[in-house]
Formats: C-alpha cells, sequence, structure tokens
C-alpha cells in the first residue's frame, strides 16, 4: 500500500538475467508468488515485497541465476531506533495487532555455547582415541536408585524406575502435527527409530500411522490435552506434561483453523477448521501439588512404566520450580531456553521473556544437587542446541541429554526465513497445504536426519576422547572439562565453571 | 535392468527433470545449463503431465515388448539389454512409433527425426540426468521385477 503504509521490502530478489533460462522452476516453487513470467518483456520478473528469504527459489535455480539479498534501503542511520523497530510501529499503526513471529529469538543476546570453551588432554593424562577404543554414549533417562537394597535371600534387586534408553544423547524434541506437517512427523520418526533415540509428538496428539513407532515415541500432554486418550499414552514410550515453550513462556498456543484439515482435526479430537487454543496455564494445575496429581493420573493410567517427563520454559526462578517438579514424582524436567523455536509466538514474548538455556541448566543442575535430589530426576535441556559443541558443553554444564527441534528442522530444508506462522512453508515443514506437504519427502528427510545425528555423535565421541573421557556418563556434570572467555565473575559463578587461564 | 520410475506422490511439477533432460541432450554448451539453454525454446524427451493437483514426469518406458519397436518400419527401434534405442542412421522419419506409444514418450525431434530417452547412455555416464537432478526423488532409477 503506498503512502503512510508503505514499508519497504526487506529482500530484493536479484536475478542474473544473463543466467536466466525462464524454466520457471522459482515461480513453480514459491509459495509467496514472488516470481512470475512476464509474457511481454519475455523474462522473468518479481514482486520483492512478498519474499520472505526461504531461499527455496535459489535451491532449486537450475542455472544459479538467483539469489536473495537484503535491501540497502534504509532509514536514517539510529543505534535507538533501529530500522525494525520503526517499521514494527509502522505494522501495528496500521492493522492494531499483535506481532508475530516463529522460530526462535533472534535477537542480539549473549549465546553462552560461544563464550564456553571445552578441555582437551596432554601430557599428563592420555586421549582416547574414538575410532581404536571402546566408547560409551548410551544414556538412561530416568530416576536413578541411590542406595542398592537386596531382597530376602541377599541377592540385590535391580528393579528400577522406568527408563528410556537413549543411543545418543540427543532427543527431537516436540513439535505437534498441525504445527509441523505429516511428512516432517514421518521423517522424525523414522530417524528417531533408525537412531534409538526419541522423538516427541508436541501437544497435536498423534496421527494413528505414527503409532508404529511407539517404542520411539514420547507423548505430550499439554493444556489444551489435544487427542489425549488412552490408546495415545499407551502409544508411547513416556510421556510429557508441557507446562511451558522456551519461545513463549507464560502463554498458550493457538493453531489456527486454517491448520486444521480432516487429518490434523480427527488427531486432535476437535472439529475441522476451529482454532485449537491451548490456554496459558493448565486449569488444573495450580501448584507442585496438583503437578504431582496428573504426574501420578498419567502413570496409573499407563501402569507405572512409562517414564513422565515436565517440560518448562527457562524462566527466573527456573532452579525452585525444577526443584519442586524433582518432588512431583516425575522421572525427567525438560527445560526450554528462550532461543527455543516456535510455529508463532507474539514477537515481544519471543524476544523478551525467559533466559539463556546454559543459565537455567547450570542453575537448575546445582539446585538439585545441593539438595540431594539430582539422582530423582534426569535433565533434557533444549532451546537452540546448534551443534555436537553444544551437546558436549551441554551435558558438561549437568544434562542428561539435549533436545533437538530447529537443528533437526534445519536438516529438513528449513532455512529460518521465520514465517512459520504464515502455514505457506516452501519447505514442506511448517504448512499443511497438500502441495507444500509434498515437498518433504520423508525417504530424504529421515535419512537426512540420520546424518546429522551420526555426524554429531561421531564428533562427541572426538570431543570426549580429546579430553580423555570414555562415556557420557563420565562427562556429565563435569563442569571442570569447561572454561569460559570473556565471562564476568557472576556468569561464570553461575554457570559454576572457571575462566579459561585459572 | 535399470529404469525410470516415477512417483507421483513425490512429483512437485517443477519442470527441472525436463530442463536437466534438454541439457543433457544439447548439442552444444555441455559445460554450462545457461549457455546450453539460454534463449532456447526446449524439447525434452521427459514431460510432466499435470491436472487435479497431481503431476508426474513421463519418459520412455522402455516397454518389454514395446510397440515403437513393433511399429517401426524400417528396423531404426531396437530392444536390447532392457531398453529401447533408435539408430538414427536407419530411421526414415515415418512417424509410426510416435503413434504407437501409448505413453507419448517417443516425439519429434528437432535435429534428427524422432527422439525418446536413451537414459542418457549417449550423453552421460551412469544415472539418468533427470533422476539426478530431481529434487524430491521422484524420479528413480533402479532395477524392479518386469514390468507387469
Amino acid at each position: 500500500m503506498p503512502g503512510i503504509h508503505y514499508i519497504y521490502p526487506a529482500y530484493e530478489v536479484a536475478r542474473n538475467q544473463n543466467r536466466c533460462i525462464s524454466c520457471r522452476a522459482c515461480q513453480q516453487q514459491c509459495a509467496n508468488e514472488v516470481h512470475h513470467y512476464d509474457q511481454e518483456l519475455k523474462m522473468m520478473v518479481s514482486q520483492d515485497d512478498n519474499c520472505v528469504n526461504c531461499q527455496r527459489c535459489v535451491s532449486l535455480c537450475p542455472t544459479r541465476a538467483l539469489k536473495i539479498e537484503p535491501t540497502t534501503n534504509a532509514f536514517k542511520k539510529n543505534h535507538n531506533w533501529q530500522q525494525n523497530k520503526i517499521e514494527e510501529i509502522y505494522r501495528q499503526a496500521a492493522t492494531g495487532g499483535v506481532l508475530l513471529s516463529s522460530m526462535g529469538n533472534p535477537e542480539d543476546f549473549p549465546v553462552y555455547w560461544d563464550k564456553i570453551l571445552i578441555n582437551a588432554s596432554q601430557v599428563t593424562n592420555p586421549s582416547i582415541d574414538p575410532l581404536r577404543e571402546p566408547m560409551e554414549g548410551v544414556t538412561f533417562l530416568g530416576k536413578k536408585s541411590v542406595e542398592i537394597k537386596r531382597g530376602p535371600n541377599g541377592k540385590i534387586i535391580t528393579k528400577t524406575a522406568p527408563q528410556l534408553k537413549l543411543n545418543v544423547p540427543i532427543l527431537f524434541s516436540a513439535m505437534s502435527y498441525g504445527s509441523i506437517s505429516y511428512n516432517a512427523h514421518e521423517s522424525l520418526a523414522r530417524a528417531a527409530e533408525a537412531l534409538g533415540t526419541f522423538y516427541n509428538t508436541g501437544e497435536g496428539g498423534l496421527h494413528q500411522d505414527f503409532y508404529r513407532y511407539d517404542k520411539n515415541t514420547i507423548v505430550q500432554v499439554a493444556s489444551g490435552r489435544f487427542g489425549v486418550h488412552p490408546e495415545y499414552l499407551n502409544a508411547a514410550a513416556a510421556i510429557e506434561i508441557k507446562m511451558g515453550q522456551g519461545a513463549k513462556p507464560g502463554i498458550g498456543g493457538h493453531l489456527p483453523g486454517e491448520k486444521i484439515n480432516a487429518e490434523v482435526s480427527r488427531t486432535r479430537m476437535i472439529p475441522e477448521g476451529t482454532d485449537a487454543i491451548s490456554p496459558a496455564p493448565h486449569h488444573d494445575i495450580y501448584s507442585i501439588e496438583d503437578l504431582h496429581q496428573l504426574v501420578h493420573s498419567l502413570k496409573e493410567a499407563t501402569n507405572y512404566e512409562k517414564p513422565v517427563i515436565v517440560k518448562i520454559a527457562a524462566v527466573h526462578n527456573v532452579a525452585a520450580i525444577a526443584s519442586g517438579i524433582a518432588r512431583s514424582g516425575a522421572d525427567i524436567i525438560a527445560i526450554d531456553g528462550f532461543r527455543g523455536g516456535t510455529g508463532a509466538a507474539p514477537t515481544r514474548i519471543r524476544d523478551n521473556v525467559g533466559i539463556p538455556i546454559e543459565l537455567a541448566l547450570a542453575a537448575v543442575d546445582k539446585r538439585l544437587r545441593d539438595e540431594g535430589i539430582r539422582n530423582n530426576i534426569s535433565l533434557v535441556i533444549g532451546g537452540s542446541v546448534r551443534s555436537s559443541a553444544d551437546v558436549i558443553k551441554a551435558i558438561a554444564l549437568g544434562a542428561d541429554a539435549v533436545y533437538i527441534a530447529s537443528a533437526a528442522l534445519i536438516a529438513l530444508g528449513c532455512h529460518l526465513c521465520r514465517a512459520c506462522q504464515v502455514g505457506k512453508c516452501n519447505w514442506g515443514i511448517a504448512t499443511q497445504r497438500a502441495d507444500l506437504v509434498r515437498r518433504l519427502n520423508p525417504d530424504i528427510g529421515y535419512q537426512r536426519l540420520v546424518n546429522l545425528v551420526h555426524a554429531w555423535e561421531h564428533e562427541i565421541m572426538e570431543m570426549m576422547g580429546g579430553m580423555g573421557i570414555n562415556a557420557i556418563e563420565s562427562l556429565r556434570g563435569n563442569r571442570l572439562m569447561l572454561r569460559g572467555v570473556g565471562l564476568s565473575e557472576k556468569e561464570l559463578e553461575i554457570l559454576g565453571i572457571k575462566h579459561a587461564g585459572e | 535392468m535399470k529404469r525410470i520410475y516415477v512417483d507421483e506422490k513425490w512429483c512437485l511439477g517443477c519442470r527441472l527433470c525436463e530442463y536437466n533432460c534438454a541439457f543433457a541432450n544439447a548439442t552444444s554448451g555441455r559445460d554450462d545449463m545457461a549457455k546450453a539453454l539460454k534463449d532456447r525454446e526446449i524439447n525434452p524427451r521427459i514431460r510432466i503431465e499435470e491436472g487435479g493437483g497431481i503431476s508426474f514426469a513421463v519418459s520412455c518406458r522402455h516397454c518389454d515388448d514395446p510397440f515403437c519397436q513393433k511399429a517401426c518400419i524400417s528396423g531404426a527401434l531396437k530392444f536390447e539389454n532392457g531398453q529401447v534405442t533408435i539408430d538414427q542412421e536407419k530411421c526414415v522419419g515415418c512417424y509410426s512409433c510416435i503413434m504407437a506409444c501409448p505413453f507419448g514418450a517417443v516425439m519429434p525431434s528437432d535435429g534428427t527425426a524422432v527422439q525418446k530417452c536413451d537414459l542418457c547412455m549417449q550423453n552421460h555416464q551412469g544415472i539418468p540426468a533427470c533422476v539426478e537432478g530431481c529434487p524430491n526423488r521422484a524420479i528413480i532409477f533402479e532395477d524392479r521385477e518386469a514390468f507387469a
């Protein structure tokens, strides 16, 4: 719209007309209708306003004739009133609406992973070559027995609380069917099975077709209770109660009616085309005692055979909250940091609420150890684990395993254009439009996920070997293997690590 | 024998197979698709058919009992080693094969009289260009049981 409502396109399509052969693959592949062939000009032209910079056209252009450039059109430089702040005001002044965003907080907050360095052995303690010596990568999640108990005949009682066995300390975190496509779910489920780990249904219920991956499935029970019924709970290896999400702590969810097609409707057990609204709180949980009741209701419903996970967002009081959860009867606590992704969240909440997962993890692990209840519960963290180095650092800070989701979606083709909320994902991930969903072939997708996790696993073993450590178990909470760089005394104190050089 | 199979479930209708085919069989500009195909009308041996939200690529099926070969009056079309090939020297351009092919996979050519998919055996090594370039693995080159 011209005049006061006008906002110059953020991205411009740079088309090299010398290389463009007008094959129109870009036009055919762009759900945002950026490209079209002009019959009069006899060339491809672009509507830059529609471009979200998802890179689909760039990736498919057979002659490398395309690139997407951030616009150089700029307002007068201002360190306080940055361009996006001004444009957001224009948008809100035009619509009166709440700004929406997707995926994780992209703002310029510190990434503590990048200020932590890993140790290695030299001279006095031998490093280990993981290709020649045995390494242990298996992790068990669940309550650990603190004392050895013996039966009447003196034999050790080996029965433990239910455990999840992970071949790698990496799980795929919750993404609902609805927020992501059927093919994305299938890719995750098949990859989890092939890797000997778990994927998480998110709060959208479990599609009938995926019940066969039950041994590698974590089902979620969230505030909307969508798709929750006894078969659902029993079609899983573990049950996760979702109290919060790192991208939007303190608020619920809203899947617009347009995304509730017949399949999603059946899976969520709600009418087709209606909005799926998850309330901000669970209306039956206002205290740790209430949480205890739900944990035990779910255990009762599943014959005490499955571990129960409680997932919370990393917020200011996370350590105290985690302590409460550790006493609620839950087997595993999952903490989601403020960089964690989402299919849609109010921008202000995504970008301003919650705390970094590194600090939350260190604080929670310390608190649970100080209180002598660390063995009561396993700790899984997520919210932007971007590489195997982040995994190593998380485990050394005290995590039992990590959840990855954004990284998994990136492996499936996501280019972090952060327009999931529009529902027109050109990569077939965050969409329910049949012609777009088709673009993610699970045969390709699952293999890429398997490749990614295998690659990380190799790197984890290499780094552990370098430290002279041959088991994930020996790395866990081993903060002496970490040093900070460029961190304040307070940050080092919270992280429980020394500064480099110390 | 390995044949080209298409899976309409994964076909996006992006037509990259058509362009990869045209490039693989281009007479000039082998080193760069832009050079080979810029400002040219392409005449690929594989074609996307679409309608009703479904699309799929059609190219020569290399039938075990090929109609095109039966219809050929000059003996230019041969079925050997699981492949239907055309000997351009023998072809008289009667187009009987084009009439006979139920898939529309034999078509008039720009240079010679007719053209059809030769599984990129004359131009590439190994894997056909349409298969190699398909972004969603909708075109597969594999050995399955005899064509039903």
